[in-house]
């Protein structure tokens, strides 16, 4: 931010925060005046956090923080440095807000569902640098993925393939966006909808990867291919890079392959010392395809990596592993168990090598498994819980550790020969770690996924905040703090709280996206319903249908009389004939549950079966003029005769 | 008296020389900025539009700053006080100005070939009548659209005339009215006639 702010500024604020401390000091100090949280984690120098991030009136924030929303369904849109919300982008569930969810579009792309879990935000890839096109995200619940257009912060598409189960490896995005991934977390009887009982898990249940391919003209996601794997537990995931790239990654626990009724999986699944990294090879597994290695499955194209030898392979990590992160130059794969008080650090290279003089240790389901010696690097005693591995452009990464609610900073390698056998001299390695308030899961730096992270922002992604903001009674909402890491040392500069319920998030520099603020009239595909003069709106009949294309404009409906019959099907086309930044068209029927919303040259449309006989009111439900109180209609509903 | 008649029609019949020939030359290229570029434009500030409005007045069309959309808005939030659109289909100037151009540069070349100053002097004054014209036209279009406001709009506001040069201050807007390149091409236009006749009285004069 400090490129956007002239000395001048920056002296008017360090100045204005002084006259503040001075002020606050002759009247007992802060404490006197504020509410404090609990003592102990996460405080901050208050003068150096403030010029960090005080983005004055006016001035834009640096980043775009893409948040998931969890099971809200929605993304979270944030300013760093900042941190102020800025917008919801409604994905899996209705948002009145915006209309999404009411009208018809919207409607069909939900399908039945009311809601989703949107976990893991992933931002498309040029050369494996954000582009700034769209953000994919995955719902954990139904086993969804959805495109969103930053050109206009829509969501384009949802997509469900068959055989997911719980959606969770996903969505992660190939270098150039050729792949993203979706992964089967909770292993099913395969094929999808097969009736199989817990007593057959290790036979009849299958997990399932599967490469989304991605048009790179429109975005347009379709399924290109699915692999059968053992029924693990898919966990996260990570796209290869640089020297990886045509790699993909996953984390898997469970490995022992049960599910035993009272047994407790938090228990059964953490006998094993060591799960599984998946190593799979996407432009195999496009070749397994091309040669026919693939069965038919409900329309997807199932790959049997026992029959297709060279797409996928495992390795060895400490049990229960969680995040898998691939470093910037796409050589270190960053795997991190969660029971384990290290992160292994694999070497690519290593790894290429081992698959080639098939070093395996072991054979499952037809699945090598590489010498776990061969292929690590290192084992860096970051601390306790790591989960999520981010990077800065200085060979640090920063691993977010849940158990012991901190941060640890760490050198990538190349460790001094002898060191990696030595767990003592390795930490020496793991340079730093700041408390965050409270239990983190993600982290994510600016630009942290890309070849090429900025270094500068992190954003801790906690998930407990227990009193750090005013009390809102027990439902308590997430926090996020944003740390500083461009320096020697980490300073926490700000808590912000956030909805339910954030898992990871992207951060991409303000000027790569390039947005719309209106739907021009001339540049924009037409859409066939739309009507743009007052004239050309009307009502037509065709049996029990009626037809209704209206426009709104400051301030009033045309037509605003809707008469139709009891039991009719009505269709409203209503089409914001505004072109001008920010005058945004509601359209709420009183008691027949509908609001949509159109933005400056959209139409929208709106079918609903005119059940209620009587006179109902519609209105402009977002604030659009002075006279928008008078933007008013009515629907009459004639009684059956 | 009767000298100083003579004195003119003497010097009216003044054949033009070289170098008032070449200012009329370059009187019609000076001309032809003035069909693409803004004779006037209007711009409109207020807090809730941080970018302005803006509408532009070529000799052929209206134009709304923001790819034309400025003048959507311009009439959007004139419904309100009751006033007319505008439309370009009600700007007769719009039809007659551009007309009245390629005359001036057809009457300019006219008088560059005849060569005589009297030519150019009528053309001056016809240029000047236009000009004047033109200025009134405009100015009584803004008039008549303040002052034609519909009595059933639903806010009342009284008779106003925008301002045809400078600022000031209408509702909530601040606006400022300032002739644009076409009108500045017109100005030079005139100058460069006045130029082209001084050069061939001051030559004859030290010939004589």
């Amino acid at each position: 931010m400090f490129e956007r702010l002239s000395l001048m500024k920056r002296l008017f604020v360090g100045v204005l925060i002084l006259t503040m401390l001075a002020f606050l000091a002759g009247c007992g100090g802060p404490e006197g005046q504020r509410g404090r949280a609990g003592k102990g984690a996460g405080r901050s120098d208050v003068t150096d956090a403030a010029l960090k991030t005080y983005v004055p009136p006016g001035d834009l924030d640096e980043y775009y923080l893409f948040y998931s929303g969890g099971h809200s369904g929605q993304i979270f849109v944030a300013g760093v440095p900042s941190m102020r919300h800025i917008s919801t982008i409604p994905v899996f569930s209705p948002y009145p807000g915006t209309g999404y969810g009411f009208d018809n579009e919207s409607k069909e792309m939900l399908g039945d569902y009311t809601w989703g879990d949107s976990h893991h935000p992933g931002l498309s890839e040029t050369d494996g640098e954000y582009d700034g096109r769209w953000l994919f995200i995955n719902d954990n619940a139904q086993g969804r993925i959805a495109r969103i257009d930053l050109r206009d912060f829509k969501t384009k598409q949802i997509m469900t393939i068959p055989h997911i189960s719980a959606n969770h490896g996903s969505s992660f995005v190939t270098p150039n966006t050729e792949y993203i991934t979706m992964a089967t977390r909770m292993s099913v009887p395969f094929p999808e909808g097969t009736y199989a009982d817990v007593t057959e898990y290790a036979r009849k249940y299958k997990g399932v990867i599967a490469g989304i391919k991605v048009d790179p003209k429109d975005g347009h996601m379709s399924l290109g291919w699915e692999v059968l794997m053992p029924p693990f537990n898919y966990d996260l995931g990570d796209a290869g890079k640089g020297v990886s790239d045509g790699w993909l990654f996953w984390t898997c626990y469970n490995s022992e392959r049960e599910f035993i009724e009272g047994g407790k999986l938090e228990v059964t699944a953490s006998q094993r010392d060591k799960d599984y990294v998946v190593m799979l090879n996407w432009r195999e597994a496009e070749k397994a395809i091309a040669a026919g290695k693939f069965k038919t499955y409900k329309g997807a194209k199932v790959i049997d990596p026992a029959k297709a030898p060279g797409v996928v392979y495992f390795v060895g990590l400490a049990k229960s592993p969680h995040g898998v992160d691939v470093s910037p130059s796409g050589q270190w794969i960053i795997g991190s168990g969660k029971l384990s008080p290290t992160t292994t650090v694999f070497n690519f290279e290593k790894a290429l090598k081992a698959i080639e003089n098939k070093d395996f240790e072991d054979t499952v389901d037809g699945i090598p498994v590489l010498t776990y010696e061969s292929v690590r690097e290192a084992e860096i005693p970051v601390g306790l819980g790591p989960l999520h591995t981010q990077f800065d452009d200085r060979g640090n990464a920063y691993t977010s550790l849940f158990v012991e609610s901190a941060v640890a900073k760490w050198k990538l390698p190349p460790y001094d020969p002898g060191d990696t056998d030595d767990a003592k001299k390795m930490e020496k390695y793991v340079l730093e770690k700041i408390p965050v308030a409270y239990n983190i899961g993600h982290l994510v730096t600016a630009e942290g996924d890309s070849r090429s992270p900025d270094g500068n922002y992190l954003v801790a992604l906690n998930k407990l905040s227990k009193g750090r903001h005013l009390s809102v009674g027990p439902s308590i909402p997430e926090s996020a703090q944003l740390i500083d890491i461009s320096g020697d040392k980490m300073k926490l500069l700000y808590d912000a709280f956030t909805e339910p319920e954030p898992h990871y998030a992207v951060m991409i520099k303000a000027d790569k996206i390039e947005t719309i603020e209106v739907y021009k009239k001339d540049v924009e595909p037409a859409n066939k319903n739309a009507v743009w003069e007052p004239e050309d709106t009307s009502v037509k009949r065709n049996g029990p249908n009626v037809t209704v294309k209206m426009i709104a404009v400051r301030s009033f409906f045309a037509p605003d009389v809707i008469r139709v019959n009891q039991g009719d099907k009505v269709t409203v086309h209503l089409t914001n004939i505004e072109q001008t930044r920010d005058e945004l068209h509601g359209f709420a029927i009183n008691a027949y549950n509908i609001n949509i919303v159109a933005d400056p040259g959209e139409t929208k449309s709106v079918t609903f079966k005119a059940d209620k006989p009587g006179v109902y009111a519609f209105y402009c439900t977002n604030f659009c003029s002075a006279l928008h109180q008078e933007m008013q209609g009515y629907l009459l509903v004639k009684p059956r005769g | 008296m009767r000298r100083m008649f003579s004195w003119i029609s003497d010097k009216l019949e003044n054949p033009l020389d070289l170098k008032s020939r070449l200012i009329l030359g370059l009187a019609v290229l000076v001309l032809i900025p003035s069909f693409f570029t803004p004779l006037w434009s209007l711009e409109f500030w207020s807090y809730q539009y941080p970018d302005g409005l803006s509408l532009y007045i070529y000799s052929h069309k209206l134009v709304g700053g923001d790819d034309g959309n400025d003048l959507n808005e311009i009439n959007i939030l004139n419904h309100y006080i009751g006033m007319a659109e505008l439309q370009e289909e009600d700007f007769l100037e719009l039809k007659w100005i551009p007309l009245a151009l390629g005359i001036f540069m057809l009457l300019t070349m006219r008088a560059l070939i005849f060569g005589r100053i009297g030519k150019v002097l009528d053309l001056f004054m016809i240029f000047t009548y236009f000009g004047l014209f033109s200025i009134w036209s405009f100015w009584y279009k803004l008039h008549y659209y303040g002052h034609n406001l519909d009595p059933r709009a639903s806010v009342n506001v009284d008779p106003f005339t925008p301002p045809v040069f400078g600022f000031e201050q209408v509702g909530q807007f601040k606006v400022w009215s300032y002739p644009g390149i076409a009108s500045y091409a017109l100005v030079i236009f005139g100058v460069l006639l006045i130029l082209s006749m001084v050069f061939s009285l001051k030559r004859k004069e030290q010939a004589g």
